[in-house]
């Protein structure tokens, strides 16, 4: 099994330091894969760290919005001259965490000149589409329902290894299958993977016409007549944040393709 | 001796099916033994007790949220079922998340004695997954100490 260089287990110590929504990142390797994992729930901080340093990446897990905002020095206006040395190279977030939720966290990342081009991974327990949509058109990598799995993170590894290893240290260049940054105009929403049927055995697949998905893709027609939101969305966004639950019709962004795990049941 | 190993290990293996027969578990549970290794030989103890833990902080905040004498505040309520569905579906606690879905829905509708009844059963369950899981750790440091392994159980 995949095992990062540094800690292969989780020793109480660093559990405690997670548990305190802890700042403290492992030292960094300019060759390793350095993620930042937020979530308010301590037994998915715990998983998802798991599961990130079984594939071998180093990881900096927070409890909050807020406090991802501070480990990446965007908190505050002034540009910390430490940004430079700052290796980010994915941030992995939960949808639904009070005060910030991951949807407000992507945002001020994408809008930020440092971290704008890391590639941000929302991870949600819902299965909502306008949700998922307004994730992706707002940037996202990616989309994950909760309860994560290896398979999952061993895709996200995946696009980006390819990633770390095209960039020199710091500059971090695109994923050949990611958007483009246009600093004049809003990025559109980035072409969503397709998670293939057996995750682990064949490579991500981006979005064409031709998917070589074997499992039966939703039309874009589906997706468009899909109710644009549940109660139980506008409950969770009204008891967790305070923004107010977008409902752009989906006919508007490109249509995308993704395979939809079944709701928990 | 290796009788003795065998004899347990088939009473892991079957206890283990029947935790999943029986609805305590689901594939997630599966998953998150599968993360475990000779490095991490303890990680599903270690999560499994981070959800005990939130189970008692958790009921205990609903708890608190319906003794109200006045108004009950259900988004309150609804909030914490949100943070205990999301960490039993994380560790494969079946009956539990299934429980927490009916608590949303009983939250949402307002439904007092409904959700009174509701937190009753999720106490109960998450208490009796405890003690069953208790009971196959024990098993499981049983095999050891008889000088077995601990079988990888496949629940297909």
């Amino acid at each position: 099994m995949a095992r990062d260089g540094g800690v292969s287990c989780l020793r109480s110590s660093e559990t405690m330091r997670v548990g305190i929504g802890g700042m403290e990142s492992p030292p960094l390797d300019l060759d390793e894969v350095h993620v930042l994992a937020v979530d308010d729930s301590l037994v998915d901080r715990i998983v998802i760290e798991r599961l990130l340093r079984i594939t071998s990446c180093k990881v900096t897990a927070v409890d909050s919005g807020w406090r991802a905002l501070e480990f990446l020095g965007l908190d505050n206006e002034k540009a910390s001259a430490e940004l430079d040395r700052l290796k980010v190279d994915l941030i992995i977030t939960d949808y639904c965490m009070p005060g910030m939720t991951g949807y407000e966290l992507l945002k001020k990342i994408k809008e930020s000149s440092s971290f704008r081009q890391v590639p941000v991974v929302i991870m949600s327990s819902e299965n909502v589409l306008t949700r998922i949509y307004r994730c992706l058109e707002e940037g996202a990598e990616d989309f994950l329902l909760k309860p994560v799995k290896l398979a999952d993170v061993k895709r996200l590894r995946s696009y980006l290894t390819r990633d770390v290893k095209l960039s020199n240290a710091n500059k971090r260049k695109l994923p050949e299958d990611s958007v483009p940054v246009n600093t004049s105009l809003p990025p559109p929403p980035s072409p969503f993977t397709i998670s293939p049927v057996s995750s682990d055995s064949s490579p991500p697949l981006t979005i064409s016409p031709e998917s070589s998905d074997s499992s039966p893709p939703l039309s874009p027609l589906e997706i468009s007549s899909s109710p644009l939101s549940s109660p139980i969305d506008d409950e969770d966004d009204d008891v967790l944040t305070s923004s107010p639950e977008s409902s752009s019709a989906p006919e508007e962004s490109p249509a995308r393709r993704q395979k939809m795990r079944s709701p928990l049941d | 001796m290796d009788a003795h190993v065998a004899q347990l290990q088939m009473q892991y293996r079957n206890y283990i099916l029947s935790l999943y027969q029986q609805g305590f578990l689901d594939d997630q549970f599966t998953e998150l033994k599968s993360l475990q290794d000779d490095g991490s030989p303890d990680f599903v103890a270690e999560v499994l007790s981070l959800f005990f833990d939130d189970c008692v902080k958790l009921v205990g905040n609903m708890a608190r949220a319906l003794d109200q004498t006045g108004t009950v505040d259900f988004c309150q309520v609804g909030a914490n079922v949100h943070q205990l569905k999301g960490s039993s579906s994380s560790v494969g606690a079946k009956r539990v998340k299934g429980l927490c879905i009916n608590f949303k829905e009983l939250c949402e509708a307002k439904n007092y004695e409904g959700c009174v009844r509701c937190l009753q059963q999720v106490d109960i369950e998450y208490k009796t997954l405890k003690a069953k899981l208790q009971d196959m750790f024990n098993l499981e440091k049983q095999i050891v100490q008889a000088g077995g392994i601990v079988p990888q159980v496949d629940i297909n």
